[in-house]
């Protein structure tokens, strides 16, 4: 297990070279321009000057190789640093990736936002396994029921009608008609006695519901095919025969069964969680890793645009991982050695 | 009727006083503002968006602003230097700034001239990046002569010299807190660029780039009994229709900015009855870009060059042309259509101050199909089976290019029917605005290369004075591969008399004749047909009823008068 953990590690590290050039070169081939959000009022020289002043004058090669060395050695160093408490080497010297927008480094703004993304679209996440497993499995065990069709009907909704659209229902019902919950969302809120934890969960509400709603359809039905399939197998036939009570069947052989293929969904979709929920967040203000991006690509701001890229790639690469472990753990019929 | 009048008169000015008594520093709690559009920096010399420069002028204040009437009132100076009371040279190669006395910054610093000296190096620097560099063009020196007076001497004569410390775009920032953020530094303060000390009536209190911006009141404002509001929220995100919809509908926020909305969205929102959408018209104008040069594929290095006049559109070079392609267009539709209250008809490039508002274009602003098409049977353009108008060969195919944007998609489609019915062909072309607007020499699709036969953008000037704007009609000003494509002047018009006069204005003081030349620098692009003005367009915004001394202001920032912003009771 472990030769095979360092042989996938080894492999990542050429494969995230060949990515972070692809995403640079990618980007820095796409004709956009940081200036220009700026007004027309300010002409062409000075717009020359500020793209000069973000580094835009030296050759690609030189900016690639600049970029990398921030992002895999400054930064890790300045984490270190941050964490440990101890200076290594000349720390107010080193250059950090910093946005063009903001002039502020970029992983500090992606620390900044990912608090509010990962409460609200982690929990959503969490929400969603939550409401997909026992519906999923339920809906397998009475096949064509009423529960079963209803439950589809309802994924299927779940899964076409668009969040930007339950979003904005959402809204117009509990904001806007019935003025029960805040439609915008306070990042700086501080949850500091039960009266803020309660306007926290309120502001919650609504943003966590659109984004479970939408991965529990998906789930849901991914559970409930894994279901089916184990329903069917001997060795259910084997315990209902040697005489134990249906939950038992159902949730002790049956569910362990099928979450296999359901848990390595799960772990496949936790990056996505990070990378936050690019309309959700816009619908609601929540100003997350998905809207810092969708900015950062609406403005030019090719530094961040690079970074969050990049981060969602090694997010990528490693859930990979960690499913392919997590399969090994959950079957012991798959052996890696 | 006199005993009411009186009776009324006494009453108001009861209120007045009991307002007067109540007005108290920070009584009105928290203003809850939404920008859609986040801050991202709170220096604005470093970004130079509306956003930030809305952001930071709750904060920092220049030597004076504008008004909503487009006056200038005196800021951080104790009066609007003039010739008259001497504070601007006869020879208008300097302007002395006294400044206003007392004054400290919110760490409890005096406000001194080495401040407003110290702003001008660092806005002048040439590694600093600093956007707004074109204020200082021709500054020879900035200097204080005591602690309370500036002289700013310049390389050429002035006759506005009203560039730098004038208007939100160019604001003082602290020597002390700044001083080692010159040039290449600039960028790397970050803690200075989230946070700048100001003079103005707040401070701020906490910032997340495109997020929020939280703001408190400056105990240390100059004057005792402001500001109302003891703390501002500024938040960000989302869309446009939704921020109208927080502070029309639910009524969660006081102030919405830039709803930039379908209007009969607006309208509807309106009529919930918890706020009002306010707008306000300076200088920006949507306008039509004629190319009078020949934009053919086939010319390769010489698409879209002026060469001194030897490459002339095929048909755009025909006045009758241009003349009833504007005729053809309906203002007041695609007024109605895209911009309802953030827009109204002009024939003008410069629309405004009024007394720059030309009124001899009127023509255009209604539309006559009639006269266009005869226009055109006269300059010999025949329709031909398909309805569309050639002559030699030549057919009136128009490639019409702008950003994409929903307004302006619409207000192609209207236009290219228009022009159908006088037997004009139109092909419709969207560009990504960070394309389009953006500046790589490499593309093609820049609105300075304009591969195109018309194109349509809006354009606007800082301040009041029209001067730089105009002499972007200059020659000079063409963009093309001998100047990398830099330029203002995007229709490759090139006229001498326009060049004298232009220099004349450059020679010219007194405001009365300064606008005598800029409405005739004005009239001859609109007789020419360079330009085809459509839309005079305002700035919207919507505030909560409650909210009281908002006046909405299109030649400075919203924020001018954030001090006098109160709770209605």
């Amino acid at each position: 297990m472990s030769r095979y953990l360092a042989r996938r590690l080894l492999f990542a590290v050429p494969t995230l070279l060949a990515i972070s050039l692809i995403v640079f070169a990618l980007l820095d081939l796409a004709p956009s321009d940081p200036t220009a959000q700026l007004p027309l009022t300010i002409p062409p020289e000075t717009r020359q000057a500020i793209r000069e002043s973000l580094g835009l004058g030296q050759p690609f090669h030189v900016r690639y190789v600049k970029w990398l060395q921030q992002f895999m050695v400054n930064e890790p160093l300045n984490l270190l640093e941050s964490l440990s408490g101890i200076e290594i080497g000349d720390s107010a010297g080193r250059l950090r990736v910093r946005s063009w927008s903001t002039r502020a480094p970029v992983v500090d703004l992606i620390a900044q936002r990912l608090p509010q993304t990962l409460t609200v679209v982690g929990i959503s996440y969490i929400v969603a396994i939550f409401i997909a497993v026992p519906v999923g499995v339920y809906s397998a065990y009475r096949q064509y029921s009423v529960f079963d069709q209803m439950g589809t009907f309802v994924t299927m909704v779940g899964f076409s009608v668009p969040t930007f659209f339950t979003g904005t229902v959402l809204i117009v019902i509990f904001s806007v008609w019935l003025d029960w919950l805040p439609s915008i969302y306070d990042t700086t809120h501080r949850v500091t006695d039960v009266e803020s934890f309660l306007y926290q969960l309120r502001q919650m509400v609504m943003p966590v519901m659109v984004i479970a709603l939408f991965n529990a359809a998906q789930l849901g039905r991914f559970t409930r095919s894994a279901a089916l399939e184990n329903l069917n197998q001997d060795y259910v036939r084997t315990a209902r025969a040697k005489g134990l009570t249906e939950p038992k069947v159902l949730l002790i052989h049956v569910l362990r069964n099928s979450l296999i293929p359901v848990v390595t969904v799960i772990s496949l979709g936790v990056p996505a969680t990070f990378a936050g929920a690019i309309i959700t967040e816009q619908i609601f203000r929540i100003n997350g890793i998905g809207q810092l991006l969708i900015g950062a690509i609406e403005g030019g701001d090719i530094p961040t645009v690079q970074t969050v890229t990049f981060i969602f790639a090694v997010l990528i690469v490693v859930f990979n991982l960690v499913a392919d472990v997590l399969y090994g753990v959950l079957d012991p019929r798959i052996r890696y050695d | 009727m006199s005993k009411l009048r009186g009776l009324m008169l006494t009453t108001v000015v009861l209120v007045v006083f009991a307002t007067a008594a109540h007005a108290q520093r920070g009584a009105d709690g928290e203003l809850r503002m939404l920008y859609w559009q986040a801050p991202s920096v709170l220096n604005p010399f470093l970004s130079g968006g509306t956003k930030d420069i809305h952001a930071a002028a709750f904060v920092i204040e220049p030597l004076a602003r504008y008004d909503d009437r487009a006056n200038m009132v005196p800021a951080l100076a104790a009066e609007i230097p003039t010739v008259e009371n001497g504070g601007v040279a006869a020879n208008l190669k300097s302007v002395t700034w006294k400044l206003r006395k007392g004054v400290t910054w919110s760490d409890g610093t005096p406000f001194t001239a080495a401040d407003v000296a110290f702003t001008a190096a660092y806005c002048m620097h040439p590694d600093g990046g600093c956007n707004a560099a074109p204020r200082f063009e021709n500054v020879a020196a900035v200097e204080a002569v005591d602690d309370h007076t500036v002289r700013i001497s310049f390389k050429v004569a002035m006759p506005f010299p009203y560039g730098p410390f004038v208007g939100s775009t160019c604001p003082v920032i602290q020597e002390k807190q700044f001083q080692g953020c010159l040039g290449a530094k600039a960028p790397e303060c970050t803690e200075q660029n989230f946070g700048p000390v100001g003079t103005g009536a707040f401070k701020v209190k906490e910032f997340r780039p495109n997020d929020v911006v939280r703001y408190e009141m400056n105990e240390r404002y100059r004057n005792p009994d402001q500001p109302a509001f003891a703390s501002i929220l500024v938040k960000g995100g989302g869309d446009a229709v939704s921020a109208a919809r927080a502070v029309l509908e639910t009524g969660e926020f006081d102030y919405a900015w830039n709803l930039q909305v379908e209007p009969e969205i607006l309208a509807a929102m309106e009529k919930a009855g918890k706020g009002k959408v306010v707008s306000a018209f300076g200088t920006l104008v949507e306008r039509l870009i004629v190319q009078l040069s020949n934009p053919d594929p086939a010319l390769g290095d010489k698409r879209s060059t002026y060469q001194d006049g030897k490459n002339p559109h095929p048909f755009l070079s025909d006045p009758a042309v241009r003349r009833a392609l504007s005729l053809a267009i309906d203002r007041k539709i695609l007024v109605e259509a895209g911009y309802g209250q953030a827009g109204r008809v002009t024939c003008n490039v410069l629309p405004a101050p009024p007394v720059y508002a030309s009124t001899a274009n009127d023509w255009c602003k209604t539309q006559d199909v009639a006269a266009a098409n005869k226009l055109l049977d006269e300059a010999g353009w025949v329709r031909g089976s398909d309805g569309i108008r050639a002559k030699n060969g030549v057919r009136l195919s128009i490639l019409y290019q702008t950003s994409t944007n929903s307004v302006r998609q619409g207000t192609q489609a209207l236009i290219k029917q228009m022009w159908r019915q006088i037997g004009v062909e139109t092909e419709l072309k969207n560009i990504s605005a960070s394309v389009f607007f953006g500046s790589d020499p490499a593309s093609p699709d820049t609105y300075q290369k304009f591969y195109a036969d018309i194109q349509m953008y809006a354009n606007l000037f800082n301040g009041t004075d029209p001067q730089a704007y105009m002499q972007g009609w200059l020659c000079k000003e063409i963009p093309g591969p001998d100047n990398q494509w830099i330029g203002n002047n995007m229709p490759r018009y090139c006229d001498p008399e326009y060049e004298k006069l232009a220099a004349e204005l450059a020679k010219t003081a007194g405001i009365e004749k300064r606008a005598a030349i800029a409405r005739r620098l004005n009239d001859m692009l609109m007789d020419y047909g360079a330009l085809i003005p459509l839309v005079h367009r305002g700035e919207v915004g919507a505030h909560a009823l409650s909210l009281g001394g908002v006046r909405i202001n299109a030649w400075d920032a919203l924020q001018w008068n954030i001090n006098e912003w109160h709770r209605r009771k």
